[in-house]
């Protein structure tokens, strides 16, 4: 197998606590791999709450901060030790594209600025017309025509057309993949489905990956290839998307998915939802499982270490619980209705 | 300490049983622009009866907080209500005076804003918070008078008392979230309009929150009217959903029916769209054109949209019809039935 397209292999990132400053760290990120392969493109989903981590990993893999501990490498060569050249390449090749489609654009500009930055910036093409011509290209890949949104300025868009313009902007640099940070989140229902559409069509036609960030579960079920799920800065659960969703194996994932509101109003939630302010969770857990606090199925030595991601089930499926320790005689309780022992 | 909600949830309603406690009858909010008036709130009528949540969705921009800010007498310039009644207990609303209005707000309609959260003053405890809506309306109380409702109100909403002393920036989003609930309530209301509570709340937090309206709902037979887009969230909240779409209420049904039987394209397109984590589905693309709110074209707003669409629909506005029993929906398709 060649390379992996990305690999972070053991990253921390802890915020605060430097030489000069006092009180309590922040861990926000605590010993997470994820590996991106190069071949098929696939759209990997990083989950979790706020405060999980998931914006820590996205400016990580995009550079804007570097890890405390561990290696963030991009075709086996380490980022934080690129030259500029390679910097430049590696920011090309790896795109972003934000939550928040009303922030991103300079509001005296017309919309072409923003390709025209680009192309610029990289020095894409070597006349107006064959500028014209990828912006119209890339433009159609989103579904839209130049002539329709390049004069414009972004107030007349709505915001279903302004993310497309930003993955469209995002594609013009044929990158290998598009870091997504809860691109949907600010997009009307109605038109969520075509952003989404989108990703998938650039994932398959154009070989593009994507690190899709989000906190909404249900649409990474109905595009994402793999899941992680982090909770407060490690991966509690990971595996095929469909699969982790379906059997869910942490019991945080379990409270997650159960707590998903169902758009039927014959059914209602499930399971019991329990809160803890986010001070007493910090200081609580010193040691051991993050989840202790909220746990309900608890045990003395989950306060003794962190659990380590135990194979839970096929394609890849693990989930980081002492309760999966050993399959023969782990038999997670709560759920009724799937109480599959763990070595299916 | 973790906080546990242990609620009921109690039989959602029957439709079309109780008193009545808000009638709006063809509310109109238009926005001033240099080019013309943008009809945020188009001809809306609909009434919210005693101890019922009713939803109110669309997407942005579609005149859902319009709606509520009108309730509230809240419409800032360049909005203006251009005509209708909104009625609370049969008393006309739109024609009050400001020292009137004063008297309504908070004590008989009270409010969660959007983003209530930030609303929280952050240099006063939560305790002086509360009391300074209570003593505000009601005049001074004796301390130990007002530290017990206060108490009693932060437990009705399934947060400990030591949140009592606390300020803001010590709780977490779904706590303050709770407190601005605990403030919304705090004078008995008639109404509590509630614009997109969970939104910007983790789905375990959205979900507490949810059920925390809901039992505040039960225990004080308070009627709601909830703003938000959540589909999966209202079908878990509410008795009954209105959607609107481009200022206008295109339908308005119990929320069973509206699931079961969405009958406006819109609706349909709406429950259609909703991402679902049981199955897999192809995804339902469309195309989000919307006219221009300024210049609506005669007949049906959602015609550019509308894959039903026919001549009639492009001449004659569809009026707001009951087309099944409690069920009314503004659509041409279903009036020849």
């Amino acid at each position: 197998m060649s390379q992996p397209l990305l690999e972070i292999e053991n990253v921390t990132k802890v915020y605060g606590g430097g030489f000069l400053q006092r009180g309590p760290v922040t861990v926000a990120l605590q010993d997470l791999s994820l590996t991106i392969q190069q071949e098929p493109a696939k759209i990997i989903t990083v989950a979790g709450e706020s405060g999980s981590g998931k914006t820590t990993l996205a400016n990580l893999v995009l550079g804007f901060i570097k890890p405390t501990a561990g290696h963030i490498r991009y075709r086996g060569q380490e980022v934080a030790a690129m030259t500029p050249q390679e910097l430049k390449q590696y920011r090309r090749e790896v795109q972003a594209v934000f939550q928040d489609p009303y922030e991103v654009y300079n509001p005296f500009y017309r919309v072409k600025h923003v390709f025209d930055m680009a192309i610029r910036n990289f020095h894409l093409a070597r006349s107006r017309q064959e500028a014209r011509e990828m912006v119209e290209e890339a433009l159609n890949v989103v579904g839209m025509r130049g002539e329709e949104v390049l004069e414009k300025y972004p107030h007349q868009l709505s915001g279903g057309q302004r993310q497309r313009i930003m993955v469209a902007r995002a594609y013009l640099l044929k990158p290998r993949l598009i870091v997504a940070d809860e691109p949907v989140s600010m997009v009307d229902a109605s038109l969520r489905a075509m952003i989404l559409d989108i990703m998938l069509r650039l994932r398959d036609e154009h070989g593009i990956s994507f690190l899709y960030i989000t906190h909404d579960l249900s649409t990474a079920y109905q595009i994402g290839d793999e899941i992680y799920l982090l909770y407060q800065g490690t991966v509690a659960e990971r595996g095929d998307t469909v699969e982790v969703i379906d059997h869910p194996k942490h019991p945080y994932v379990q409270l997650l998915i159960d707590s998903i509101p169902v758009p039927d109003p014959t059914i209602r939630w499930g399971g019991r939802a329990t809160t803890v302010d986010d001070e007493e969770m910090r200081v609580n857990v010193h040691s051991g499982c993050r989840f202790y606090p909220r746990c309900d199925q608890r045990m003395e030595r989950c306060l003794q270490s962190i659990p380590p991601l135990y194979p839970v089930g096929p394609k890849g499926h693990e989930a980081a619980c002492f309760l999966y320790e050993e399959p023969s005689q782990a038999t997670p309780t709560t759920r009724s209705e799937e109480a599959v022992p763990a070595a299916d | 300490m973790s906080v546990t909600l242990s609620h009921q949830i109690g039989e959602r309603r029957p439709a079309g049983t109780e008193n009545v406690v808000l009638e709006v009858h063809n509310l109109k909010v238009y926005y001033t622009t240099p080019t013309g008036d943008v009809r945020a709130v188009d001809d809306v009528s609909f009434e919210i009866r005693e101890g019922e949540i009713v939803g109110l969705v669309g997407e942005s921009g579609c005149g859902k907080t319009t709606t509520a800010m009108a309730i509230l007498r809240l419409v800032q310039s360049p909005g203006r209500i251009v005509g209708g009644q909104i009625l609370l207990d049969g008393q006309d609303l739109v024609r009050l005076n400001e020292r009137e209005l004063r008297e309504i707000r908070w004590t008989r309609i009270s409010l969660i804003p959007q983003g209530a959260m930030n609303s929280l003053n952050p240099v006063m405890r939560i305790k002086d918070q509360i009391g300074d809506a209570i003593e505000t309306h009601e005049g001074r109380l004796p301390r130990k008078e007002l530290q017990e409702r206060i108490l009693k109100l932060l437990a009705m909403v399934g947060l400990p008392s030591r949140v009592y002393h606390m300020y803001p920036h010590e709780l977490s989003g779904g706590m303050k979230q709770r407190v601005c609930i605990a403030m919304a309530i705090v004078l008995n209301p008639t109404l509590v309009i509630a614009d997109e509570p969970t939104s910007a709340l983790d789905v375990v937090v959205q979900r507490v929150v949810g059920e925390t309206l809901l039992e505040v709902k039960n225990r004080l037979g308070v009627s709601m009217i909830l703003i938000g887009h959540d589909m999966g969230l209202m079908a878990q909240l509410v008795d009954r959903i209105a959607v609107m779409y481009a200022g206008r209420l295109v339908e308005l049904s119990d929320v069973y029916s509206l699931f079961k039987e969405p009958l406006h394209p819109y609706t349909q397109l709406l429950i259609e769209s909703i991402p679902s984590i049981k199955e897999r589905k192809p995804l339902k693309l469309t195309e989000g054109l919307t006219h221009d709110l300024r210049n609506p074209p005669p007949g049906c707003i959602f015609q550019l949209r509308c894959p039903h669409v026919t001549d009639k629909c492009r001449e004659v506005v569809p009026p707001l019809l009951e087309v099944q029993p409690h069920r009314r929906v503004a659509c041409h398709l279903y009036y020849d039935v």
